[in-house]
């Protein structure tokens, strides 16, 4: 009962989704932008956007061309209604959130992109549709997405279930892939500003410039499309484009090494006006610490309690649709000092890491590392892990320990690799003992490529992706299930079913595991060496060692040989 | 081919090698060690190149500038605790610091009972803590990282490089160019340090250590440099290299070093010895040869010099960079070494794939020139082509009689299997003695003699080794009577092809091993009967055997860094060198010990037996 519960949690009642009361009545689209800065623990500062856009319209009506668009980018409305995609997620990341530092993040993505798609029923042919949308979304993102094919791409059976309106569960139109090696850097920046209504123009967006954007510690941007209510009884469905942008600026390299932020520090530029297509564009500042350990300038009346990962938050809102935020300056900097001495480890709730044991390149053991701080509750954690072919896994090596004890786990869904087809995909049902450490281990043999299938630089290793951990984490306070009532977009994004309990997704790190690789640099000496060795150095030693050898009898010249005919014929000795 | 295929020409072929044999063994010798002796001269080597791209066009700007504060930490972290005194490291206020410098720290405790006490370290149950502080690389996702290491121990005062170390970390976490996690490391205990720290990070155990997990790690590991600076006045840098089972790092980084070294301006040295220019002088070349001569007889050790040596069984490439107060009047301050290592830490980080793209195998005779594999694999070669040679001899001879009892010559039949069998089995079961008993019977020995454990070990060590040479040699004849002709021809000619087999897989590993080897026990094995003087052969042979190689090695390598010792002295360190041996293999896993025990003294004593045959 406890996967059905953790699975049921993450899939959606569509009674729950009615986060779009607050829209004016009669528009068709409404776009919103919001910003959360969030001063972390170590001293370092997380930057959070989030750009909604919201179009109350259905793509995949059949007989029903959706022609005119307006908030909604144009590109995407096209690619969702040609491949019949009900959900799309798709995230670049740059870098790795460090949750010991930092805290649980509002969107958890992993190292490297991302991609995650729910087809709609209807769809035939999932994976040629999934082929040519992977193609598709590498154009419009200009990212290799198109390295994605049948031997990274996995259909999840429990960890992946919709975010939006409906409550599909047949994994078989699911299809999720990663790419931990994707590089993201300004030119997948530009495509997703592009996306926005207000492009970098005006609003948010104009504090996205890249040379300060990847001056940072992490950097993620995605692209979320779901299907939500149109309104609180749920009568039509509307479809939300979420962009989001998540930064974490360094305090030793971006900060040179002052606890004093502002946003021109941050970002080269300060807020001047909201874009003028939005409805709402606010500046959240979570002063929850505040004033023990920062003080915020220029301080607001405005006041928001959110409860966001199972702690209540208070944050400062900086309405940018009202001019008096702006001042007298006509330009909005906020300052934060900080006062306080960080630098201690965090223990988050839900912890995860991963890394390769044992030297040599024949095996290895994968360890997949799970804590769970909670001093006195226990709960179930679904682990997804996706490994390549060539990483062979003895899959009998399992195990799963907590507290030197073994830990069966409730449900196990292992699909074996085939040879250059198919990963192989380990999703699990794992129960944590309260304050405790579950160590998942698995053993594997390197397999050894076809010298076309190295890829250029072999002696980097190759990578294998993060494994996926989804929880429901029990919650510290009562968490807010009523959606009736306004709430900041950064706390609504995953719904909330129960009040004891929050979802968390965690990715731990990839991995870059080294194969047997031929050293590539002398391919001549070594293909001619070989082969002359085994030609004939080989060949004649065997003949050598396996033939008996005899003296031939010299022939005779023929005239001695027509007179030894006519002796045996005489019956004389013969000539020799 | 066709030679060997012509009944006729095959016989001419080998009764010329028949006949030939002596003169052309004795050739082959002199020319392998001729061969071997013109390695180290100049027009005969190659000029070291970079080999590796990454680290080779890009050029780096070295900025390190905070030497002095490093020498200030280093005087705060002496005095009040003591860093490497008595006391042990102190641990909370390195923790502490590295925090400070926002790293992420994380401590790993370990304890190791050593089989029996180090008496050169004198240490037996050893505890301590190792502390590291990983830099987290801006938008990485903590695939790769680099590892420096600085040894902090008791009796060694290495709070200078700690000092540096840190002043280090201050400086790179304030960069913003960094691709890989960057590991300092401050290891207590020296190699029993970094080595719980390594089976810590590869979650392995293989030599029965005692150690606290790792909480923190930063992916795969892909280079490490370890900073030794023993004194407060550094004068030069020596690079040292050779590692455990005498494994070497890539060639490329040593070229790195010496890179920089140029560039800063820096005193290099390998093997404490500096370059010279003139090749072409006596003292030129016997400068190189000298230096060469160090790398073979420390890579032969097959010990780790230092704590990079137990990286490279990882597969991470990893050198020492030791500091030296050779009183010159030149000194190298804190700031300029600070830069050496930012530059090779910055090309480290420039690189896309682990370092593999120059030589492995290589001999140095000095920092700017090197011996690769394929020069020097034939000075070996023609010291294993002789035992070949008399093996085909042997054979020839062993086969000639067959053909001549078809004459009705009488001649007696082949010798039994038991012959042969019973001296190689009783060898291997002396060697398999020799390997275990020494640490077994420590307790036994401390009872009944008045001496301490690691003596008892070193001299059962010696006993057993000698006993050996009393042992086997009556056995056969007890079995099957008196020894034939034949027989010991039989058994010298497996003992031979077994040298043979076990050398050329030594020096494929580990080349100064096989040839060192090599040369004492080729001459006397390729030319043993039982038909020569034996007082005086069992003297020669006794001479040549692997125990006394070592004896001669302890002596020409104190010979050679300029240490020269009395006879007693040699001895006792000759002991140390076994009992040294003997701990490397229980607490690194070297490999020399059990070959020597197991194979090499087995293989000897089958030659022994030769010469007592009758």
């Amino acid at each position: 009962f406890r996967l059905s519960s953790l699975i049921g949690h993450i899939s959606t009642c569509p009674s729950l989704i009615g986060q779009c009361c607050q829209r004016h009545p009669g528009s068709v689209d409404e776009f919103q932008e919001e910003l959360v800065i969030r001063p972390l623990h170590s001293g370092d500062i997380y930057a959070s956007f989030q750009f909604r856009t919201l179009w109350d319209t259905d793509f995949l009506q059949e007989g029903q061309k959706v022609s005119h668009y307006r908030l909604f980018p144009k590109s995407l409305g096209q690619v969702l209604s040609k491949f019949s995609v009900r959900e799309l997620h798709i995230s670049f990341t740059q870098g790795f959130w460090r949750t010991m530092q930092w805290g649980q993040p509002f969107i958890p993505s992993p190292p490297g992109a991302e991609l995650w798609v729910w087809f709609h029923d209807t769809v035939s042919d999932v994976d040629g549709n999934w082929k040519e949308l992977t193609n598709v979304l590498s154009g419009i993102f200009c990212a290799s997405l198109n390295f994605i094919d049948l031997t990274n791409t996995v259909q999840p059976s429990a960890s992946f279930k919709p975010l939006g309106l409906g409550n599909a569960t047949d994994h078989r139109f699911l299809r999720y892939a990663t790419l931990p090696r994707e590089i993201v850097c300004t030119e997948n920046l530009t495509p997703w500003k592009k996306l926005l209504p207000c492009g970098s123009k005006a609003g948010l967006a104009v504090l996205l410039k890249s040379e300060k954007l990847f001056h940072s510690s992490f950097h993620s941007q995605a692209v979320h499309i779901r299907p939500v209510c149109q309104d609180e009884q749920c009568t039509s469905k509307a479809w939300e484009l979420r962009q989001t942008l998540n930064v974490v600026f360094d305090l030793y390299t971006a900060g040179q090494g002052k606890k004093e932020w502002s946003l021109f520090k941050m970002f080269s530029r300060t807020l001047t006006e909201a874009c003028p297509l939005a409805t709402s564009s606010k500046v959240y500042v979570d002063i929850t610490d505040n004033p023990e350990l920062f003080e915020l300038s220029p301080a607001t009346p405005l006041l928001s309690q959110a409860v966001v990962l199972g702690d209540r938050r208070t944050y400062s809102v900086f309405d940018l649709t009202r001019a008096e935020t702006f001042g007298q300056l006509r330009s909005l900097n906020l300052l934060l000092r900080w006062k306080g001495d960080g630098g201690e480890m965090l223990r988050p709730l839900l912890h995860a890491e991963r890394y390769v044991a044992g030297f040599g390149l024949q095996t290895g053991e994968i360890h997949t590392v799970i804590y769970n701080n909670h001093p006195y509750r226990a709960f179930p954690v679904l682990l997804m892990d996706s490994v390549p072919w060539y990483l062979q896994l003895y899959i009998h090596t399992l195990t799963v320990t907590s507290k030197s004890r073994d830990n069966k786990p409730s449900y196990i869904h292992y699909q074996p690799a085939k040879d250059r087809h198919r990963p192989h995909l380990l999703e699990m049902l794992i129960q944590l003992p309260p304050h405790s450490m579950t160590e998942v281990t698995v053993q594997f043999e390197r397999a050894l490529l076809k010298w076309t299938e190295y890829t250029p630089d072999p002696n980097h290793g190759f990578y294998v992706g993060s494994s996926v951990v989804s929880a429901l984490v029990p919650s510290m306070v009562a968490m807010n299930t009523n959606f009736t009532q306004d709430q900041p977009l950064f706390s609504s994004f995953v719904p909330v079913k129960e009040e004891s309990s929050y979802f968390v997704r965690v990715y731990t790190e990839p991995l870059l595991v080294n194969l047997p690789t031929p050293d590539f640099s002398m391919p001549y000496n070594v293909i001619c060496l070989t082969c002359t060795v085994v030609a004939v150095g080989y060949g004649s030693f065997y003949n050598l060692l396996t033939r008996t050898f005899q003296v031939d009898e010299p022939s005779l010249p023929l005239a001695k040989r027509l007179a030894n005919l006519i002796r045996r014929i005489r019956g004389v000795p013969l000539l020799t | 081919m066709g030679l060997l295929s012509d009944p006729n020409r095959r016989k001419a072929l080998t009764g010329l090698l028949t006949r030939l044999n002596t003169p052309i063994c004795i050739v082959c010798y002199l020319a392998g060690i001729v061969w071997f002796m013109g390695l180290a001269f100049e027009p005969f080597t190659l000029r070291t190149y970079m080999s590796e791209n990454a680290m080779g066009s890009t050029m780096v700007e070295e900025r390190f500038s905070s030497g002095e504060r490093a020498l200030s930490l280093a005087k705060e972290f002496d005095p009040p605790s003591a860093c490497c005194g008595l006391n042990g490291m102190p641990v909370e206020w390195l923790v502490k610091a590295m925090q400070s410098r926002g790293l992420e720290v994380f401590t790993q405790s370990f304890s190791r009972k050593l089989p029996f006490p180090d008496e050169n370290k004198e240490r037996y149950m050893v505890r301590g803590t190792n502390v590291y502080g990983i830099l987290r690389a801006p938008r990485a996702p903590r695939t790769e990282a680099l590892v420096i290491t600085a040894p902090c121990s008791p009796g060694n005062t290495n709070n200078q490089a700690v000092a540096l170390l840190l002043a280090l970390a201050q400086y790179f976490r304030n960069q913003i160019y960094w691709a890989k996690d960057i590991i300092f490391l401050v290891n207590e205990h020296d190699l029993i340090g970094t080595q719980a720290w390594l089976e810590g990070y590869h979650h392995t155990n293989i030599t029965g250590m005692e150690y606290s997990p790792l909480q923190g790690r930063a992916g795969s590991i892909q280079a490490a440099l370890s900073l030794e600076l023993s004194s407060d006045v550094i004068t030069s840098l020596d690079l040292v290299l050779e590692g455990l089972n005498g494994q070497l790092p890539n060639l490329d980084l040593a070229n790195l070093f010496y890179a920089f070294c140029q560039k800063l301006g820096v005193l290099c040295t390998i093997q404490g010895k500096l370059q010279r220019n003139d090749w072409d002088t006596a003292e030129g070349y016997t400068h190189a040869a000298q230096t060469m001569m160090l790398m073979v007889l420390k890579q032969a050790c097959g010990r780790s010099w230092g704590d990079h040596g137990l990286f490279l069984r990882y597969h991470i490439e990893a050198a020492s960079v030791r500091g030296i107060n050779s009183f010159r009047h030149y000194k190298t301050d804190a700031t300029t070494i600070g830069r050496l290592l930012e530059g090779m830490v910055r090309k480290l980080n420039n690189l896309l794939e682990r370092l593999h793209q120059s030589y492995f195998f290589y001999l140095l005779p000095s920092l700017s020139r090197f011996v690769s594999i394929g020069y020097y694999m034939p000075a070996f070669g023609l010291l294993a082509v002789i035992l070949l040679l008399r093996a085909l001899d042997l054979w020839v001879h062993l086969g000639a009689p067959a053909l001549a009892a078809v004459d009705g010559v009488t001649e007696p039949s082949s010798p039994g299997v038991l012959t042969v069998l019973t001296p190689v089995v009783i060898s291997h079961l002396t060697g398999v003695a020799l390997y275990l008993l020494p640490v077994h019977l420590q307790e036994m020995a401390v009872e009944h003699f008045p001496v301490s454990e690691t003596e008892a070990v070193v001299l059962t060590a010696i006993a057993i080794y000698t006993a050996g040479l009393a042992l086997p040699h009556n056995t056969q004849r007890l079995l099957s009577g008196e020894g034939t002709e034949q027989g010991w021809k039989v058994l010298k000619l497996t003992a031979l092809l077994y040298l043979a087999v076990l050398l050329g897989c030594t020096a494929l590993i580990n080349f100064s091993l096989g040839f060192i080897l090599a040369v004492t026990l080729v001459p006397i094995t390729a030319s043993i009967t039982p038909h020569m003087p034996k007082a005086l052969y069992a003297v020669v042979m006794v001479l040549l055997s692997p125990a006394f190689t070592i004896l001669y090695c302890v002596f020409i390598y104190q010979e050679l860094i300029e240490a020269p010792v009395s006879v007693s002295e040699g001895w006792m360190l000759f002991l140390s060198v076994i009992s040294q041996g003997i701990l490397d293999h229980a607490l690194y896993g070297s490999l020399v010990y059990p070959l020597l025990a197991l194979f090499i003294y087995p293989c000897w004593l089958m030659f022994w037996n030769i010469l007592f045959w009758n």
